[in-house]
């Protein structure tokens, strides 16, 4: 098997203590929760940490979800720590937020749900065929601008570098309206889920390198639904080449309000205001219906670095906007 | 096996019966030893420095500054082993590590042993070498068109490694007979065998004087032979031990260049060498599934009887020959033996290209065809109105019969096979009537149960089986047959259990151990059960004999009274008059000496007698038959299998339970294959594997299983031992076909191509829906410089199984 490269770890007991060593490291260094995206990732020398700091034994980080008021609205906090298993598997959180639930279910395989949180499914980094390789591999072919190299492969003339955001809780949490909360030198820091990502493959964390992600605090809104729909090759294992996040506040069986977000088709969960536009007033007939999925078909723009061919995956996102929206249409009746 | 044969089923306590494999318990509580679970003292760790180009001459290797890196003990290139080898002896074209040219990336270039895996891994990046790059030939296309560069110096012209053209009767003739005829091109993707166990081998140089290798082999009588060969030590001073497999299905049946690098690392350092590959390296050994492009053109009359067809194939071979002259005569050999052919023509092509080589994977050769061949019946059963069902068991080859291209046909149950699946899954109401979307289709198929010819020439046996009881009545059975996982341990045990009236607990089996055991030619073909069956039948009763003699002797019984069960020896016609199987060696060892036996086999020579009727002869075919029930998402093209019937013709199933299981794993591993699994490269930059990991190459998972029935035909074979057949191979072979064909009943269109991914489905869909042919698939079969036909008459036409000779062209 691939071997892990040697790092020093370090176990620290607080957050304060965890920042401290992150800002006095020399050298590269990185956090770990669950380890199930760092360590294969440093099997193939993605990332080459000299230091591994472990969020494990900070106790505040492992707080399960629970229903708190927070300058007057209800939310379910959840800490960063709690496994994607113990996400998916609350009861509070299949109440209160199904979308979230089901999307922590989608992840990977119950192993690696057990390891793995949601801290770090938010944090996940991001992917891409030329990326996701072994280090000999990616010299084969010559090493790419996220890692070792200056050119990105999937679009050999941009300047950026296109690998793929392919978190399935992400854009659940933009949709949902969450809030982050952040751990960083300057103290703690409250960030919209909606601002914590970048459209940039390398720079996909619109974070300071040794904040933590401490707490998710998901609004609890009385008379809305969501639902996330995730495509990809095999029911279990595989990361999502789309995912569709959907909120609507309803008034009376009329859309109030909407929010729709498409992962695993850009550097970040990408927002589609005008698709929630062609709903919001409507009763989500069959046609505001075709209008919303019509007006996501458009800026999804998949590329080569995921599974499955771009062109299907493009027309997919017609199908799967569509198949949300019914879903939420249907929980209405 | 007469004697086999006169034992009523009745009589049997074993064969026939579910029972455990006598190596689970092992298996299931980790204590099995596999390859890399082997540790010796002082043992160095290797690792192999890989091409990173697809073409392209070796220039310099410097292995100067990885000599001095920290823990290194030897470093060897490719002026350390300059000898060639190869599986077969008409592809002797690989090095353990490239001398002058690398023809894939991945291809082996120099081994570093060191104190740890981390310190050669180390050292494998410190050696220098320069590459003068070369141009690649990527596809089919390339390799029978493009005359430079060449991958080899060898082969039929330029890059062709090897052109077949075979014609059994003229079926120009035949088409001009029939009723109607199509012509279907079909294209099948490579991919691999994805065993659990990632290939390890171990290597010592003993103090004597003697290498031992332990090693993830399925065939350690060949490696034995290729090892000795390259190294230049005498076969009688090396040992090659095949460790329990984790999983084989044909990906480690050659011999490998890792294997025979630790044995030379060992001699070099006179300590132990291990070696362990990472997945991805497993998919740079492949030898699996050829791509396949193929074309059908097939005339029947109005009942759909096969009045000729005309089959060309041509294969993308990868680097280097492994298998691949018999892959490629695999690839037409099979046509015939299913549905009554009455002329047949086939031409085969396999080019060498610049990817990882292709061989042998469950079904070798025969997969790829049997999916084009079994969709264009149902094509054809389509536009003649036929029912799919009706029209293959109209037209079965019958049993006692010899084929068009002269393979001989004891026994064949897919008649049975058939009308069990058509019953199950509720056919007859169902096709044709599902609402859009959901379908049923039907295919059927045939393999070998054991190749009939060895790999090498020689007339020595295919299996030995030698025998050695204990005064205290255990059995020893030593034989040279590999378990990968099939259960070929435990049909030893049950046979000599079952001859000698024992329990499965009183006998030991030692396997694969070329120092310890007879030769048995390799867990391939699906030769195991049938092959060291018979050859354990012939031991035991050898012994049954001796013990009869002598015990009769001693009770003044006539031997022939004297019969073996629950551990005694006794008068058939007073049973109360016996002495127990202990006793009865003891006896036996008084009278005779020691108690031990041999026993062999050979399967029965073929009746075909041109150049390539090697290929296809068996001493049995398996037949089965599927039917797969699909649903077809129409907006996404995403197929999903609810539920496969699949009958078997096992002849007699040795353990049931053993033979679901390989039926099972069959219809799983060829799901996998018919929806998505695929060794894509990229052409675009350098060319590479795009997916070397066991995330990103997408293998079916328990939601994409589809349910199992599965219907068990014993019509048991005069050639099997108790009458069995295989099991390993056949029942994956017909799960393409009937999922294309289902695909077709419940959406309309056809996907001509392996894998059906939604891309493909929705595309056909979407040009049904324009108004266009509603297919997916290869418009038309290149070019081939075909050479002259090897004319054979069919039996029927009074030919003797040889080529006419001069050509009896007929003047037209």
């Amino acid at each position: 098997m691939l071997r892990l490269p040697e790092f020093e770890f370090l176990e620290p007991s607080s957050l304060e203590e965890a920042v401290k060593m992150h800002e006095s490291a020399t050298e590269e260094v990185a956090y770990v929760a669950g380890g199930t995206d760092l360590f294969p990732n440093m099997k193939r020398r993605h990332q080459e940490p000299q230091t591994v700091i472990s969020l494990g034994a900070i106790e505040e980080l492992s707080t399960a979800p629970e229903e708190v008021e927070i300058d007057r609205r209800r939310f379910v906090t959840i800490g960063a720590n709690v496994s994607l298993t113990d996400v998916s598997g609350n009861q509070l959180v299949q109440t209160l937020c199904p979308a979230l639930a089901k999307a922590a279910e989608s992840v990977s395989t119950p192993a690696l749900k057990n390891m793995g949180t949601i801290g770090g499914n938010l944090c996940l980094d991001t992917r891409c065929n030329y990326y996701n390789q072994s280090f000999e591999w990616r010299r084969s072919i010559d090493f790419c601008m996220k890692k070792d190299g200056d050119i990105c492969w999937v679009a050999p003339n941009s300047p950026r570098c296109w690998a793929v955001n392919s978190s399935d809780t992400a854009p659940v949490m933009i949709a949902l309206g969450a809030d982050f909360v952040l751990m960083g030198r300057g103290g703690e820091q409250i960030v919209p889920a909606a601002e914590f990502y970048n459209d940039d493959g390398i720079a996909y964390l619109n974070k300071g390198p040794s904040d933590i992600l401490t707490q998710i605090r998901v609004p609890i809104t009385p008379g809305s639904g969501a639902t996330y729909l995730k495509l990809r090759r095999r029911g279990s294992f595989d990361f999502p080449v789309l995912g569709v996040a959907v909120w609507i506040r309803w008034n009376n069986k009329i859309v109030d309000d909407a929010r729709i977000v498409l992962g695993a088709v850009a550097s970040y969960p990408r927002i589609i205001p005008e698709a929630a536009t062609a709903i919001i007033g409507t009763d989500l007939d069959d046609d505001s219906i075709e209008a919303a999925a019509a007006a996501a078909f458009r800026p999804s723009k998949p590329m080569d670095n995921t599974d499955l061919g771009l062109a299907w995956r493009k027309q997919m996102t017609k199908v799967y906007v569509r198949r949300a929206l019914h879903e939420l249409r249907a929980q209405t009746d | 096996m007469a004697s086999s044969e006169s034992r009523g089923a009745d009589a049997l306590r074993i064969v026939g019966t579910p029972q455990t494999k006598i190596d689970a318990v092992s298996k299931v509580t980790g204590r099995t030893l596999f390859a890399d679970d082997l540790k010796l003292p002082r043992m160095l760790f290797a690792k192999i420095l890989r091409s990173p180009h697809p073409h392209a001459r070796l220039t310099r290797i410097d292995v100067s500054k990885a000599l001095e890196a920290p823990g290194v003990k030897a470093i060897i290139t490719g002026a350390d082993l300059p000898i060639p080898f190869g599986i077969l002896p008409v592809s002797q074209d690989e090095h353990v590590l490239a001398p002058d040219q690398v023809r894939f990336v991945g291809d082996p270039v120099a081994a570093v042993a060191a104190l740890t895996e981390d310190q050669a891994l180390v050292a494998t990046k410190l050696i220098e070498v320069d590459y003068e790059l070369l141009d690649t030939i990527k596809s089919i296309n390339d390799g029978l068109t493009k005359t430079t560069p060449l991958i080899h110096d060898y082969g039929d012209k330029d890059n062709i490694h090897k052109l077949i053209n075979l014609e059994f009767g003229d079926v120009e003739e035949g088409f001009e007979e029939a009723d109607h005829v199509r012509e279907d091109v079909f294209f099948f993707e490579g991919n691999t065998h994805l065993p659990i166990e990632q290939h390890a081998s171990l290597a010592d140089w003993g103090a004597d004087g003697k290498l031992t290798l332990w090693s993830s082999t399925q065939t350690p009588h060949y490696l034995h032979r290729a090892a000795s060969k390259v190294l230049e030590l005498s076969p009688a001073h090396l040992r090659v031990i095949a460790c329990p497999n984790g999983g084989g299905f044909g990906g480690k049946s050659d011999p490998f260049s890792h294997e025979i690098a630790v044995c030379k690392l060992s001699m070099l350092t006179g300590r132990p060498v291990k070696i362990s590959l990472t997945r991805e390296e497993v998919f740079y050994c492949h030898r699996g599934r050829h791509p396949v492009l193929m074309s059908f053109k097939t005339g029947v009359d109005k009942n759909g009887r096969i009045k000729g067809m005309h089959l060309r194939t041509a294969l993308d071979g990868g680097g280097y020959g492994s298998y691949g002259v018999a892959s490629t005569y695999y690839t037409g050999a099979l046509q015939t033996v299913t549905y009554e052919m009455e002329r047949y023509k086939f031409q085969g092509a396999r080019v060498f290209t610049n990817k990882v080589p292709c061989g042998p994977k469950r079904g070798h050769g025969t997969v790829q065809p049997r999916f084009g061949q079994e969709v264009q019946l149902d094509k054809i059963a389509v536009d003649l109105k036929l029912d799919p069902a009706e029209m293959r068991l109209q037209n079965l080859v019958k049993p006692d019969s010899t084929t068009a291209n002269w393979l001989y046909v004891s026994t064949i149950g897919l008649g049975q096979c058939i009308e069990k699946v058509v019953d199950g899954s509720d056919w007859k109401t169902r096709y044709g009537k599902l609402p859009y979307g959901k379908g049923l289709g039907i295919a059927c198929s045939s393999y070998l149960s054991g190749a009939g010819l060895p790999i090498y020439w020689n007339k020595m046996p295919h299996s030995g089986v030698q025998l050695k009881c204990d005064r205290g009545g255990g059995v020893t059975v030593f034989c040279g047959s590999t378990d990968i996982g099939q259960g070929s341990d435990s049909v030893l045990a049950y046979i000599v259990a079952e001859v000698l009236g024992l329990e499965l607990v009183d006998i030991r089996v030692v396997t694969a151990d070329t120092d310890l055991t007879p030769v048995d030619l390799g867990s391939y073909s699906s030769r195991v059960t049938l092959h060291t069956g018979n050859a354990a039948i012939e031991a035991s009763e050898k012994i049954r004999d001796m013990i009869a003699q002598a015990v009769g002797d001693k009770l003044e019984v006539p031997a022939e009274r004297i019969r073996l069960a629950d551990r005694r020896a006794f008068d058939v016609e007073d049973p109360e008059v016996g002495v127990s199987f202990a006793e009865a060696i003891q006896i036996t060892e008084s009278s005779v000496g020691t108690v031990g036996s041999l026993g062999s086999y050979t399967p029965p020579r073929s009746p075909g007698r041109y150049r390539g009727a090697g290929v296809g002869p068996s001493a049995a075919y398996s037949y089965s038959a599927a039917i797969a029930e699909v649903d077809v998402d129409p907006e996404t093209g995403f197929v999903s299998v609810p539920k496969i019937w699949i009958g078997h013709d096992i002849g007699r199933s040795l353990n049931p339970i053993a033979v679901m299981g390989q039926v099972e794993g069959g219809v799983y591993m060829g799901l996998g294959e018919t929806l998505m699994e695929e060794m894509a490269y990229r052409e675009n930059r350098n060319l590479m594997h795009r997916i070397p990991s066991m995330l990103d190459y997408k293998s079916p998972t328990t939601h994409e299983m589809s349910d199992v029935v599965t219907y068990l035909i014993e019509d048991p074979d005069p050639n099997g031992p108790f009458g069995a057949k295989e099991a390993g191979q056949g029942p994956l072979l017909p799960i393409m076909p009937a999922v294309a064909n289902a695909v077709y009943d419940a959406v309309g269109v056809r996907v001509d191509e392996i894998p059906i991914t939604p891309e493909k489905v929705l595309e056909a869909i979407r040009k049904k829906e324009q108004g266009k042919e509603g297919r997916y698939g290869p418009k038309e079969f290149p070019d081939v410089p075909w050479p002259e036909p090897a004319q054979v008459l069919p039996p029927w036409e009074g030919g003797d199984g040889r080529e006419t000779d001069p050509p009896a062209r007929k003047v037209k």
